[in-house]
């Protein structure tokens, strides 16, 4: 009897529970009514729930019963609740979610830009681990950009020539502010090595134009520099190479929240030269040292302060057959001195604020001794003006500091806004030959952006920068613009607009009593459209651009700023991971139409610093087996156009006396890297091996031609020696204690 | 009044005991089900049942930790999405199961293969940061657990796909598959739905190692 009544209890029960079974259905979708797929639903609080399918439909059967809440989430969208009274009834439930904008999904807006670096890790293009092993790059930031599309292929004068613009109208900033000696003190037609190495920066972003509003005083391009933060442990390192050697040491705290370095570098090329022999002869060889220092701290609330400051010393001497007397020699003889300090600091403020400052002193001396001297080195005097003249003791001295504020709030969603202001004092010093004249520009900007996100796929960075020049005595408002596009499938479009600023460099300027006569600032006007299509191991980008110059500095004996010009182009990326096993190759393309007026020029020209295509083929293969990592690197540029401009006393303006153009370019550049010891366990000492050789193909490179006095003689610019090598060995050693520790245990 | 109380007891104990039936059932047969899973939308499926019964459970590692096994093998198979994305999803997933249970050495094992899937991505400029972290979480969850086989099945795999320059190969690889072997054959899972799995991949290192 009562074995029937549990049996009859049980099934009740069974069949209640069967009875008592809801059913959930119905559709999830996004805005436009896009089916979204593999949306998950759940019942809060128990186990049932789905995915939607590919049409965005879902099912669930439950057996609970009473008041839950259904809860639908979906990555890029809005998670949504909604509650439910199930009761063994079928119920359909159709959701529709509302975008969620965050950085992952969220457009980027890169008119112009080339990110590089994991700050954004669809939009890194270039690391310092690129740099490195660049082929041909020799570990020089500039020299790797420079296989960048937008770059010229320029080898007499350094800096970045990007899109038309000279090297001094792009500037770099570190951390946001602008570095005034970047690249070290040279002679005439060489163009330097920049002064940072690639390992101080985490990640940089090289823009070709149309750059945010919180930079200025650059007419074409910026490069971004971000300096690392807390280094990964404590290390020791020392380098010997063809040329330098250098040693140093780093301390990371116990609690990793302070550290402190120092680097010592000597840098001398005789022993080098004595080997290769360069087309000059050297009254000095040219030596540098170098001392680094730095540290950082983190703070409370994980901001962070920085600092690092380096000093260099340099000397060199070297002679030229002179081209106006071809019997005499030329002796250019420099001593230069760099000191650069910055001290940076970042903090979160909380509540969506964060504050950006920092602070910058560099002073920069240049004692250049140039002497026209007979074939016995000794100091001559010919009576003739033109070669006499080039008998002078010149001084320059560059002091800037720079003061930078820029405050961050963070507004509705991931959109933010920025604002800040700088000032910069700049005292140059000149002495010619005992005739001195003096500088002093006080540079105040006022600037203000915002990034806003309409939708995931839709964002603009709106800004404008107010500035002015104590020198020059002029005012200028600057407008920035770009906006971007997600079009799906990792690609984005982007346009961009922008005015441009910058004041003329000083050797252009020209005093009366006291007074700069020929003021007021360049201008450039960008604008530009792209396409970008983005994954982890490809990138594909197109570009293309329009820029307008106006008020270009024209010099004696026109005074006014009515110079002006155009440059139009376009460019292809293209970064490849994937295709090729084991092998990351990219290739840029640049075309470039480009005429201005500016300086002595007597009409509209294509610069000299301007050439309408420019190619590099980087190729970069790991060899695990040999430990041992391949760098080639194709460089390739049409002829650029050079110029005889000479001034007519009688006409009383300068004209083109001879012109001509260049031979192609080619540079073909080979670096391998062996790290012996890599994957060794219990390794104490890293150990890599550099060899490399610059234009393999042994090309002759012409970048330009110079012109006597008298017109009639006229000489090449090349390179100082048709290769250069370099060998060189780096060790670090670790003194991470808990590295130690895991090494034992394995 | 004795027996209210001891009915009550009874009842208290049974719905218990049902509400962990309930979860083990679920775990369970979630469990096979993720063992058959083939494709990605079999895979996604079961590893949102998995996040489902965590979120419903609150204090369960197990569930989140399935989940995040699914996901970083999800990553490394290259299915179901973009690889970064989806060794992402796993590492949050596997940090909501370490703030449940702290040192388990079957949850470092998990990290460590997620690192291993972040690597694989770009070798070349992840070597330095993922690699460290790879050999930091094994040494990790040997350290908590002696006697668990699947650190040393984790690193035996690790060594086979590493060349033999680097101290990695067959004969590397040997005696650290005969060490996982060794410990399987001891090894007793907490229950039945403990993690167990491995075994398969240590027989396979053997085999082609022999």
């Amino acid at each position: 009897m009562i074995k029937s009544i549990v049996i009859t209890l049980v099934n009740l029960l069974f069949i209640n529970s069967l009875i008592a079974q809801s059913k959930i259905y119905g559709t999830v979708k996004g805005n436009k009514n896009k089916n979204l797929i593999a949306a998950s639903i759940t019942i809060v609080g128990t186990y049932d729930g789905t995915i939607t399918d590919s049409l965005g439909k879902y099912k669930i059967t439950t057996y609970e019963k009473g008041q839950f809440t259904v809860e639908v989430k979906c990555l890029g969208y809005k998670t949504t609740t909604q509650p439910l009274y199930l009761d063994n009834k079928n119920v359909e439930i159709n959701f529709i979610l509302k975008e969620e904008i965050n950085e992952l999904s969220a457009v980027t807006v890169t008119a112009g830009s080339f990110e590089a670096g994991d700050k954004k890790r669809t939009a890194t293009v270039l690391t310092a681990l690129d740099v490195y092993t660049t082929g041909g790059a020799n570990g020089d930031i500039t020299s790797a950009i420079k296989t960048l599309p937008g770059t010229q292929q320029v080898g007499e004068q350094e800096g970045l020539f990007v899109r038309g613009g000279a090297g001094y109208e792009t500037k770099q900033m570190i951390d946001g502010l602008v570095v005034n000696n970047p690249f070290f003190s040279g002679a005439p037609d060489i163009a330097t090595r920049g002064r940072f190495s690639p390992s101080l920066f985490k990640g940089n972003v090289f823009s070709t134009g149309g750059y945010s509003a919180l930079y200025g005083q650059a007419l074409s391009s910026v490069l971004l520099l971000e300096s690392i933060d807390m280094p990964e442990r404590s290390e020791a390192s020392a380098s010997i190479t063809s040329v330098f050697a250098g040693a140093g040491f780093q301390h990371l705290a116990k609690n990793k929240k302070s550290s402190i370095g120092i680097n010592y570098g000597y840098t001398n090329l005789q022993p080098y030269f004595s080997v290769v022999k360069q087309k000059q002869t050297f009254s000095i060889f040219p030596t540098y040292q170098n001392v680094e220092a730095n540290f950082r701290i983190k703070t409370k609330r994980n901001g962070m302060i920085k600092f690092y400051s380096s000093f260099s010393d340099g000397k060199m001497g070297l002679r030229t057959i002179d081209i106006d007397s071809v019997t005499l020699k030329n002796q250019f003889e420099l001593r230069n001195n760099n000191w650069y300090n910055i001290i940076t600091y970042k903090e979160n403020l909380g509540k969506g604020w964060k504050l950006n400052t920092g602070i910058s002193f560099s002073t920069n001396t240049d004692k250049i001794n140039n002497k026209v001297i007979d074939n016995n080195n000794q100091p001559t005097i010919t009576g003739k003006i033109y070669i006499d003249s080039k008998n002078f003791i010149l001084r320059t001295k560059q002091e800037l500091t720079v003061l930078r504020a820029v405050a961050e709030k963070r507004i509705k969603g991931i959109s933010v806004v920025r604002f800040g202001t700088e000032y910069w004092f700049a005292n140059n010093e000149y002495s010619f030959n005992g005739f001195k004249t003096n500088f002093k520009d006080r540079f105040t900007s006022l600037f203000a952006e915002a990034d806003i996100y309409l939708t995931n796929n839709l964002a603009f960075k709106a800004g404008s920068r107010f500035e002015n020049s104590s020198l020059i005595n002029k005012n200028n408002i600057s407008p920035r613009l770009s906006l971007a596009y997600k079009l799906g499938n990792k690609g984005q479009m982007s346009v961009a607009y922008g005015t441009f600023f910058q004041k003329p460099e000083l050797d252009q300027i020209m005093q009366y009593n006291n007074t700069v006569i020929n003021t007021g600032f360049n201008k450039a006007t960008h604008y530009l459209i792209n396409y970008i299509k983005n994954t982890s191991l490809q990138t594909f980008r197109v570009e293309a651009f329009y820029k307008k110059y106006n008020n270009l500095i024209k010099t004696f004996p026109d005074t006014t700023v009515n110079g002006n010009g155009y440059a139009k182009g376009f460019e292809i990326f293209w970064r490849d991971k994937k295709t090729i096993k084991f092998i990351d190759y990219w290739i840029s393309y640049s075309y470039l139409d480009t005429k201005r007026d500016f300086l002595n020029y007597p009409s509209t020209l294509q610069p000299s610093f301007a050439t309408p295509h420019t190619l590099s083929i980087v190729t970069k293969t790991f060899i695990l087996k040999w430990k041992t990592g391949f760098n080639l690197t194709y460089n390739f540029a049409t002829g650029r156009p050079y110029y005889n401009i000479v001034y007519n006393n009688n006409l009383s303006k300068y004209e083109i006396l001879d012109e001509g153009k260049t031979i192609d370019y080619h540079n073909l550049g080979f670096s391998l890297n062996y790290l012996p010891n890599l994957g060794k366990k219990n390794a104490k000492t890293f150990i890599v091996l550099v060899a490399s050789v610059t234009n393999v193909l042994n090309s002759n490179q012409i970048y330009s031609y110079r012109y006597s006095y008298n017109n009639l003689n006229k000489v090449a610019v090349t390179p100082t020696a048709k290769q250069f090598y370099f060998i060189g060995c780096f060790l670090s050693w670790g003194v991470d204690k808990t590295q130690d520790a895991i090494n034992n245990n394995l | 009044m004795k027996k209210i109380i001891l009915c009550l007891t009874l009842f208290i104990s049974t719905s218990i005991i049902a509400q962990s039936d309930k979860f083990n059932a679920a775990m369970s047969s979630s469990i096979k089900e993720y063992e058959a899973a083939k494709t990605a939308e079999e895979n996604i499926a079961i590893a949102q049942k998995f996040i489902r019964i965590a979120e419903a459970e609150k204090t369960e590692w197990l569930p989140y930790y399935y989940a995040a096994t699914i996901k970083a093998k999800m990553s490394i198979m290259g299915i179901g999405g973009d690889k970064d994305e989806v060794a992402d999803e796993a590492q949050s997933l596997i940090d909501k199961a370490e703030a449940l249970s702290k040192n388990n050495c079957e949850i470092l094992v998990i990290k460590s293969m997620i690192a291993t899937a972040k690597m694989i991505v770009d070798p070349q400029n992840r070597y330095m940061e993922f690699g460290t972290l790879i050999n930091k979480y094994l040494a990790e969850a040997k350290k908590a657990d002696a006697n668990n086989p699947r650190p040393y099945i984790l690193e035996s795999s690790n060594l086979v796909n590493t060349p033999e320059q680097y101290g990695g190969g067959c004969n590397a690889a040997k005696p650290i598959a005969q060490k996982a072997m060794e410990l399987f054959n001891s090894f007793k899972p907490a229950s039945e739905i403990h993690p167990n799995w491995g075994k398969e991949m240590v027989e396979q290192i053997l085999k082609n190692c022999k």
